[in-house]
């Protein structure tokens, strides 16, 4: 059988599986225990292996199939997820991403993966290569007790589902330990009755010794029961020990934390001040019904829906021009089946920004690693959804600034302690919507940004003379940041520091209509926060004419508009300029820039005021139409790259209008 | 080099072999282009100028909400326009990577063009200026110059 017409979503479903692997593998190393990530994990390594194997990749599935037996071991408590078994289990799943891209450029995969296979195979052996003592106290299912009586349950997946469900429903869960008196003949009956006594308003979860042997009597002389209830404690104990020969021998309420911290190989129950993480648990298991669609047919369908709403606009037109009402009412359904039609096409784009942000803990942590640095990364608003083309294009900038984080903002563990900041530095990345845009943000708690030395070193580059650098601000200083072939590490280092710095950084975030700030404080850390707008195939506009033809200007260039009389023109150097409260701004002329044929009659002069870098220019057009929500367009392989010109819009009349692009205008 | 050319050319036009084509005119010549690269044949409709592009673009149309380029192909072969905007029609080409639309002054007809009828543009004009044409067709006594679009769209810009 043919596989290759699979191979785009073999590849792409590998990928899926891969970021997934990754990311509840960075969640089982923070937490060891945590089982809802292992089977997670194992469920991925499992999907992958039958794909690859189906496919015919059988390196891969060797590969995957070896991880899975580790796996397995982990799931099952023979063995435990320490430093060396997770990171085994990364380098897996990084030489899998290079047979996967090896698929991806030639079709075919030829990795000897032997190395690893070793490894795998040795720790499902309990023979650690690097001799890593299997560490004392192997996590077991236990619930360790304060009291003297200590419970010892094996619990497993589907138990600790119903315990987390029944502390969401604020029930008690107790473990009971009862003790039949000694005497008693007929042991199997008074438990028996013990079940009795409970039925009507507990639920055992589970009993040690279990039911059937209970039944059959075969247990000494107390046995162990985890009750679910929401009836009081005292209550129950007191119905228990009516029945004769039945004693509780102890008792004790089993707390959330308790449930969490102190018995590693559990799923964490959420208490109360986490209820994020009990929603995320639950999202994710939330099967999400998706079909996968080639963006191209979302962009037809957009254009097709634009061209709809386009007719619609006509059509209304005639229908009240001829005044037929009949018309009119169709027409006033069209008009909502279209406004809906038109905004879901324009959710269906919307990509959460997970999919970039996923990728990130992995990062973090291996770099934080190499650095020998420790780092929280807490990640915020992953849910955040943002414009496919934006999503393309957002990962690079927040990777640079992110190892930037890591390198220059955290210090070593060694420094934060004498500064008697916790030894741990934390890195935030954030996003969330806030009107018709997305704010991202990266925020580390680490030294801050020190001016001093940014402007040291702007003198030592020659940027900036010693006297400026005296008179700068701290927030000018900071701005020095952005200037090309800039960077603080006192080590230039693998990570950051090379001179490809900050000011490609904002230059991309402009690009993509965006800012960007920075705020810092010495000692307390530094925040970066950038700012974009929900989609780049959407913008507002100013529209504004020259002559016969119209042309729209991005909003987020331009900062007003005025009107000037003709006298009000002043020449300096043969550049016409005009006055702007007291600032002088060179003045260029739309139908010069782009040969517009005819000549200006008016008197009074409209000028957009718009922003091109740090500079304002004035440019002068006929009249102002006003401002506009529009699609943007390309204009294609044929006219791409005409200076002055980013694209194209379709114009409620069905007319095509050009967007000018200021940056390169003049 | 011009042997190389003729052995091609007289591959492709083969006898037996047929093509279909689209005749148009332009000026008072006639043209052909294979029916197979023709999306659609439109009436005109309003052209928005696009500044700083090459002389040869007429400018850009919206089609169906897709922005097409218009070539002024008039411009490029050094022809007079027809003053009969009524005939006047927009074809537009679907080429491997984009869509690209001429003006023309009138579409006459589709036609089936026998291999043996087409003469390979070498053996007519010289080598060099006739890079844009495949050849030249007989049909009846007309003359229709088949155009190599690909090359024609290559070479604009």
């Amino acid at each position: 059988m043919d596989m290759t017409q699979y191979l785009d979503v073999f590849l792409e479903e590998c990928k899926e599986h891969l970021g997934n692997l990754n990311q509840q593998l960075l969640v089982l190393e923070k937490n060891p225990g945590d089982l809802v990530a292992l089977n997670e994990i194992f469920r991925a390594a499992h999907t992958l292996k039958g794909m690859s194997s189906t496919m015919g990749y059988e390196d891969l599935a060797d590969l995957t199939h070896h991880m899975e037996d580790v796996l397995s071991d982990l799931k099952e408590g023979q063995l435990q997820a320490d430093s060396y078994v997770v990171d085994t289990l990364f380098q897996c799943l990084d030489r899998a991403q290079l047979i996967i891209d090896q698929i991806e450029s030639s079709g075919t995969a030829d990795y000897d993966n032997q190395d690893l296979i070793e490894i795998l195979s040795k720790i499902k052996d309990g023979h650690y290569s690097d001799a890593i003592p299997v560490s004392e106290e192997r996590p077991q299912l236990n619930v360790k007790n304060e009291l003297e009586a200590s419970f010892d349950f094996a619990l497993n997946a589907y138990d600790l589902t119903v315990l987390k469900e029944a502390v969401l429903k604020e029930y008690h869960i107790i473990a009971l330990r009862i003790a039949v008196d000694p005497g008693s003949l007929m042991k199997s009956v008074r438990a028996f009755m013990v079940f009795k006594a409970l039925e009507d308003d507990c639920e055992v979860l589970k009993s040690l010794p279990t039911v059937p042997d209970l039944e059959d009597g075969k247990f000494d002389q107390t046995f162990d029961l985890i009750v679910v209830t929401q009836t009081p404690v005292d209550i129950i104990i007191d119905r228990l020990e009516h029945i004769s020969e039945i004693k509780v021998e102890s008792y004790q309420m089993l707390e959330v934390d308790q449930l969490a911290t102190s018995r590693p190989k559990e799923v964490e129950i959420p208490a109360k001040g986490q209820p994020e993480e009990s929603t995320d648990i639950k999202k994710s298991h939330k099967t999400k019904h998706t079909v996968r669609v080639d963006i191209d047919r979302l962009d037809n369908l957009m254009n097709l829906v634009g061209e709809l709403v386009m007719h619609k606009g006509r059509l209304g037109q005639i229908a009240t021009s001829r005044k037929i009402a009949e018309l009119n009412e169709t027409m006033e359904q069209i008009d909502r089946v279209s406004t809906d039609l038109q905004s879901i096409v324009m959710k269906v784009r919307m990509v959460a920004i997970e999919q970039v942000f996923n990728r990130f803990p992995r990062m973090v942590r291996d770099l934080a690693k190499d650095l020998n640095k420790e780092i929280e990364f807490l990640l915020e608003g992953k849910e955040t959804e943002l414009d496919r083309t934006v999503i393309d294009e957002i990962g690079d900038p927040l990777i640079h600034l992110l190892r930037n984080a890591v390198d220059h903002g955290i210090e070593a563990p060694a420094v934060r302690v004498a500064n008697g900041k916790p030894r741990r530095g934390t890195i935030v990345l954030r996003a969330r919507h806030e009107g018709n845009n997305v704010y991202i943000e990266v925020e580390d708690d680490g030294a801050g940004i020190q001016t001093d030395r940014i402007r040291q070193k702007a003198i030592d580059r020659g940027l900036i003379g010693s006297k400026e650098a005296e008179e700068m601000t701290n927030e000018e200083a900071i701005e020095l940041l952005f200037s090309p072939g800039f960077s603080t590490a006192e080590n230039v280092t693998d990570i950051s520091g090379r001179g490809v710095g900050l000011d490609v950084v904002k230059s991309k975030i402009e690009s993509l209509n965006g800012e960007m700030q920075v705020e810092s404080k010495p000692g307390e850390g530094t925040r970066f926060k950038i700012k974009l707008p929900l989609t780049l195939a959407i913008i507002q506009a100013l529209m504004v004419s020259v002559r016969d033809e119209i042309y729209a200007i991005p909003l987020s260039s331009v900062n007003e508009t005025t009107i000037l009389l003709q006298e009000e023109i002043k020449m300096i150097q043969n550049q016409e300029v005009m006055v702007l409260r007291g600032n002088v701004l060179p003045l260029y002329r739309l139908d010069n820039l782009l040969e517009v044929p005819g000549e200006s009659q008016s008197e009074e002069l409209y000028v957009v005021v718009v922003r091109k870098g740090d500079k304002q220019v004035g440019l002068v057009v006929d009249t102002l139409i006003g401002q506009q929500e529009i699609v943007i367009k390309s204009l294609g392989k044929v006219l791409a790259g005409i200076p002055g010109i980013a694209g194209a819009i379709v114009a409620g009349d069905g007319n095509v209008r050009l967007i000018l692009d200021i940056s390169t205008l003049f | 080099m011009q042997e190389v050319f003729d052995i091609q050319s007289t591959d492709e036009f083969q006898d037996g072999n047929e093509m279909q084509v689209v005749a148009f005119k332009l000026g008072n010549e006639e043209y052909a282009v294979d029916i197979l690269f023709v999306q659609e044949i439109i009436r005109l409709l309003n052209i928005t100028r696009v500044p700083r592009s090459g002389e040869n673009i007429e400018g850009v149309i919206n089609l169906r909400g897709n922005i097409i380029p218009i070539v002024n192909l008039h411009f490029e072969f050094n022809l007079q326009t027809s003053e009969n905007q009524e005939a006047k029609r927009i074809i537009v080409f679907k080429l491997d990577e984009y869509q690209v639309g001429i003006i023309v002054d009138e579409v006459s007809e589709v036609l089936r063009i026998q291999g043996n009828n087409i003469e390979p543009a070498a053996k007519v004009y010289g080598n060099l200026e006739a890079d844009h044409i495949r050849g030249i067709a007989k049909v009846n006594e007309r003359l229709l110059i088949l155009l190599d679009l690909a090359k024609i769209f290559e070479a604009g810009w």
